[in-house]
């Protein structure tokens, strides 16, 4: 749906070039939501601008449901635009028209007849829960709601793809949480195809599918949110995963380690497993005793997603046949190393 | 000077003419100077870098213009372009022979303070329109102006004020007006009542057009 190839952004001052893009590649399919995560430098904002053209790219391709944009000319591409809906971490609502007119922008722009547009407004104001606010300018809006209109806006040409630029950066986290659910819904019930940026690693674990980890002008990592979450790479990605999942060994438990060298496991259970009680069946199985550092559970698209540090103590051998005992129950485990 | 008013050198009959004349001038130099004025500004603000017409040639060319036209004083573009005045309206006296150089000074005046005004559009609701695939005029009409208007309306009052200012001036090339009143009477022949008259009628155009221009920019601002 949306396809970078080598795509390189070079932004030229008078005294610099700055490279903001240094040769990304990423596939985003029909029916993701894909976040993109970074700090901010990173370049997911240059990254978002490309795919409607708000950005030209310096080098490589940025092909949109097939079509090369740069290729198009001013009037294909502004039809190519309008399959391309974008809201922002600002909203960049008009405060000089009402509710409603801001709604219809997008198909007064394209010639709409009126009457079209009053259903059509309707419709979307009702899908966004704000009916009532037709009338009211933006001025007289929360944050949550300017965001929902911004969506409404988003959508009234019935776009085949979202862009969503730090969305939610602005927001609290109750209202972040209704509006990735608006935009949970919005995919689901329209199949519509979300990229969105963020800085915030908890967006991605509440409604992506795939994310592309940022740094530098380059995409470090990729994957599916569980792939990234369960075993991040890069140490950028740990930092984002950090963020959410907090998978650390306690201090406390590291100050008293004393001169011996702990055998430490991180298990990371996806789905189903985390309900089979593996350290019951492992210490009774194996001569090993088991002592948990640090457990939690989270839901990945609503995926239970469990993060559990223990120590082992035991014979060497009965210590290994345990690790591969949940190796071959297909759980991810890796070994920890403490220095002690 | 037999029906005079309160003891000035003037008639009522010349006071209420002058007032006339200086609507008549401020009016259409108004209508003339913003036809020519809110498109450059407009310009201005278009074709600077980053904005969705960017033009380093154009806009390079036209700012320095704008600045030099702004910086002839007011008395001597009168004077100096009455051969162009002629050949406009055909004569080189007269309130019509005023709106000629009140419009050349007018015009960059609007130019420069609608392009303050248009510079204070949130940049974001330029991209919001960009990415709705709205063509250059689009955006022009119906985000950079709507976005501004309330910004604009003060501009246009502060200009409006600055043209009564101009046309009493504009007494140098027999306009008529109130202001020319105000020097021919009230300045040059020492007939103190017609000065106070006469400035006081100024004062109170001045007045009302702030009054009426905030109004109605708060209007716009806050429905």
């Amino acid at each position: 749906m949306i396809e970078f190839q080598h795509v390189k952004k070079v932004y030229e001052t008078k005294k610099q070039k700055v490279e903001a893009l240094k040769g990304v590649n990423l596939t985003v399919e029909k029916g993701d939501i894909f976040g993109v995560v970074g700090y901010s430098g990173a370049g997911k904002s240059t990254l978002i601008r490309l795919v409607n053209l708000l950005e030209h790219p310096s080098e490589g391709q940025v092909i949109v449901g097939g079509k090369e944009l740069t290729s198009l000319n001013p009037k294909e591409l502004r039809a190519e635009k309008k399959k391309i809906g974008m809201i922002f971490q600002h909203f960049n609502l008009l405060n000089s028209k009402t509710v409603f007119d801001n709604i219809a922008m997008p198909l007064v722009l394209s010639g709409t007849p009126s009457k079209e547009i009053k259903e059509r407004v309707g419709e979307l104001l009702e899908f966004v829960g704000l009916s009532s606010k037709a009338k009211s300018f933006p001025e007289q809006l929360s944050g949550g709601q300017k965001q929902r209109i911004g969506i409404a806006r988003a959508l009234a040409t019935n776009p085949s793809i979202l862009l969503c630029d730090e969305a939610t950066s602005a927001l609290d986290p109750q209202t972040t949480s209704a509006v990735l659910q608006l935009l949970k819904k919005i995919n689901k019930k329209y199949n519509i195809t979300i990229l969105l940026i963020t800085h915030e690693m908890s967006v991605i674990r509440e409604i992506c599918n795939k994310v592309a980890v940022m740094e530098g002008g380059r995409v470090v990592e990729q994957g599916s949110v569980y792939e990234v979450f369960a075993k991040p790479q890069t140490d950028t990605a740990k930092n984002f995963v950090r963020t959410v999942i907090h998978d650390e060994i306690p201090q406390s438990y590291l100050k008293n380690i004393g001169s011996h060298i702990p055998i430490i496991w991180k298990i990371n259970f996806i789905g189903t497993t985390s309900g089979t009680p593996l350290l019951s069946t492992i210490s009774k199985k194996y001569d090993v005793h088991l002592s948990v550092l640090s457990a939690n559970i989270s839901e990945i698209q609503e995926t239970p997603f469990g993060n559990l540090i223990i120590e082992v103590k035991g014979d060497k051998q009965e210590v290994a046949k345990a690790y591969q005992y949940i190796k071959d129950e297909g759980i991810l485990v890796q070994e920890v190393q403490v220095n002690g | 000077m037999g029906n005079t008013l309160w003891g000035m050198e003037i008639t009522a009959a010349q006071l209420s003419t002058a007032f006339g004349d200086t609507l008549y001038m401020v009016a259409l130099s108004l209508i003339f100077s913003g036809l020519l004025g809110l498109p450059l500004g407009v310009l201005l603000v278009i074709t600077r870098k980053g904005h969705i017409l960017e033009n380093k040639w154009f806009f390079n060319v036209l700012n320095p213009i704008i600045n030099i036209v702004r910086s002839v004083p007011f008395i001597i573009l009168l004077v100096a372009i009455i051969p162009l005045t002629r050949a406009i309206v055909g004569t080189g006296i007269g309130s019509n022979a005023a709106i000629v150089p009140l419009v050349f000074y007018a015009a960059p005046y609007i130019a420069r303070l609608v392009e303050n005004s248009l510079l204070e559009v949130d940049k974001g609701i330029i991209e919001a329109a960009q990415a709705m695939g709205a063509t250059t005029w689009q955006i022009i009409y119906r985000f950079l102006i709507p976005e501004g208007l309330s910004s604009l309306i003060l501009t246009f009052t502060t200009a409006t004020i600055g043209l009564v200012g101009a046309t009493a001036m504009a007494g140098a090339v027999g306009a008529g007006g109130v202001g020319d009143l105000a020097l021919a009477y009230g300045y040059q022949r020492f007939d103190t009542m017609t000065m106070v008259v006469t400035v006081a009628v100024l004062v109170i155009i001045v007045q009302l057009l702030q009054s009426t221009g905030n109004f109605v920019s708060r209007k716009i601002r806050r429905r």
